[in-house]
């Protein structure tokens, strides 16, 4: 089954990400990081937290990807200076910014959905764009579920 | 021009169902395929997947225990291969190109963490800014 087309462009509620020394912490840990105390480079993937606080914030399940046959496929962060450091609010802003299919190696069509959200501090810079890419196979590829 | 030295390749793993549980809940990612062992097997799977952002985040966090946490500009990653609970990976990377941006000196790195039978799981890019220091 295709994805829906039309989540194209759709845009979610702003939500709230407050950057925190606790989680920055624990996902430092979880990672096996040295530095504690700032965030690492894919610290800003706990947006997932604060995605479940704010209703309507996620355009993503409007792509209609397959839980069977869909799968990350890459994942970008951008950082506009430094990233943000705990105490810093951000307002988070999430749409589905493409949609695009090619043609597998071993046949069938791989469709491609991108998620972007951008993050902007209390003055209203843009500080971060998360960038994640799902990816959907027409037919399971052979060896995987 | 300013030499660099990589650091040694950091070693994660063997990972245990602790490991992604742990990771799970401090990214707030909480699919039931990478720690719910009947789901993971009902979908087809041979044990719990490893959350693909968990080698990510240790691949990035490798580059920035080395060039300063505050100094990332930019990091991308894609995955190239399942890894289960009991795999070991090794992660590494080498310095692709040095230059200017503006007045601020960069480097882009490739990253990679490869698993104990060669197979690359996932593969990364990062720029961070050179540090004075």
């Amino acid at each position: 089954m295709a994805l829906n087309k039309e989540s194209l462009g759709a845009v979610g509620e702003p939500f709230e990400l407050v950057v925190e020394r606790g989680k920055i912490g624990e996902l430092a840990l979880a990672v096996g990081a040295k530095d504690l105390t700032r965030p690492v480079p894919t610290f800003f993937t706990t947006m997932f937290h604060w995605e479940r606080l704010r209703p309507g914030s996620n355009p993503w399940h409007k792509v209609g990807m397959s839980e069977e046959r869909g799968m990350h496929a890459e994942q970008e962060y951008v950082f506009h200076g430094p990233p943000p450091a705990a105490g810093t609010t951000l307002t988070c802003t999430s749409r589905i910014e493409s949609i695009t299919e090619k043609q597998g190696k071993r046949g069938g069509t791989l469709t491609f959905a991108v998620m972007v959200t951008e993050m902007r501090d209390e003055t209203g810079a843009l500080r971060v764009e998360a960038r994640m890419t799902g990816v959907e196979t027409e037919v399971a590829p052979e060896g995987t579920p | 021009m300013t030499t660099m030295t990589l650091p040694p390749p950091r070693t994660l793993g063997p990972i245990t169902r602790t490991d992604v549980v742990r990771y799970q809940g401090a990214s707030g990612d909480l699919n039931p395929v990478h720690h719910d062992e009947p789901f993971a097997t009902g979908a087809g799977f041979p044990a719990p997947l490893v959350v693909g952002m968990f080698p990510a985040g240790a691949m990035f966090a490798w580059a920035s225990d080395w060039l300063g946490a505050d100094n990332v500009r930019r990091v991308r990653c894609r995955w190239q291969a399942p890894v289960f609970p009991g795999d070991v990976l090794v992660i590494s990377g080498t310095i692709a190109k040095m230059y200017e941006e503006g007045d601020e000196p960069r480097v882009d790195l490739e990253l990679v963490a490869t698993k104990q039978d060669g197979a690359v799981a996932v593969r990364g890019w990062a720029t961070f800014v050179r540090s004075a220091s």
